[in-house]
């Protein structure tokens, strides 16, 4: 999974996921758009496919890049599972915090406190 | 009582907002005092024991921080597969029980600039509001930083899905 935030974790890979929200592309409209060579936007290309988060079809002459929709449904999660994550850590946070508090109740203010701020 | 008890546990829910492009906010309330949730949330001693969500088989491996202004700090986690994930990052403002700032960066993707976090710290009620707030250079960058966590997050919802196939496969199979 990390591969697929590597893919997108690059400037010219993300503006190009962003086109392809719009529509189907060719390379070289792509190229167009970003100012790009084709050669390096066929290279982004290849990593986003092996990521999983682009597919490609041939019509014609053309190869037409469009997004895999299933990917993006993962993504669209994202923010869900960040959630979840610092949830998960909060529920361990409250553990710790309440194990603090009855130490802190048995030996009086705590004596690792020394750090005065000056 | 009952309904006290779901008050406050609503009260306790950690809620997670989208900022704009590149800004992510967290809020969550705890039932403990400000400097102990201060101390928690800083020193490795007590953060090497909640910043790795176990629920999801990551466990910390390191956690070293020079809790000083211009103090670097470093945590990593593993998972279950034995892959580690590093994070580091330097304390730019501690004002002791009321609020942090601080940079943190995944290392692998580093280069892709750092996170600055400002956590501020309120006595609420007998407990404490905490509120972090995460502003990314740049959307892609925000998308990265969140990267580990969210590996770590979907195999947990994989897991669930397992779970709940198998169920499937349980009520199926008894006989009506």
């Amino acid at each position: 999974m990390i591969e697929l935030f590597m893919a997108l974790a690059e400037p010219n890979r993300l503006q190009i996921v962003e086109l392809l929200v719009q529509e189907p592309r060719t390379v070289l409209d792509m190229a167009n758009r970003l100012s790009l060579q084709q050669a390096q936007t066929s290279k982004h290309l290849r990593v986003l496919r092996e990521a999983g988060l682009v597919s490609v079809e041939v019509s014609g002459q053309h190869r037409l890049y469009s997004l895999a929709p299933k990917r993006f449904k993962e993504l669209d999660s994202w923010l869900t599972q960040y959630r979840q994550l610092w949830k998960d850590r909060f529920e361990q946070l409250d553990e710790v915090l309440g194990k603090m508090m009855n130490e802190e109740k048995q030996n009086g203010p705590s004596k690792k406190r020394r750090k005065k701020s000056k | 009582m009952d309904r006290q008890k779901n008050a406050e546990r609503k009260a306790n829910s950690t809620s997670l907002e989208h900022i704009g492009e590149r800004q992510i906010c967290i809020r969550r309330r705890f039932d403990a005092p400000t400097h102990i949730v201060f101390r928690a949330w800083i020193e490795p001693e007590f953060v090497r024991r909640w910043w790795a969500p176990k629920s999801q088989q990551i466990e910390m491996v390191e956690c070293d921080a020079s809790v000083v202004v211009g103090g670097t700090f470093r945590y990593v986690i593993q998972d279950n597969a034995g892959q580690r994930y590093a994070f580091n990052g330097t304390y730019h403002e501690i004002v002791p029980n009321k609020r942090l700032v601080y940079t943190q960066s995944f290392e692998p993707m580093d280069e892709n600039g750092r996170v600055e976090i400002t956590v501020t710290f309120h006595e609420h009620s007998g407990g404490t509001q905490v509120e972090s707030v995460e502003t990314y250079p740049n959307k892609e960058a925000l998308l990265a930083a969140m990267s580990a966590g969210l590996e770590l997050g979907m195999r947990n919802s994989l897991e669930q899905l397992e779970e709940l196939l198998q169920l499937q496969t349980l009520f199926a199979s008894q006989p009506h």
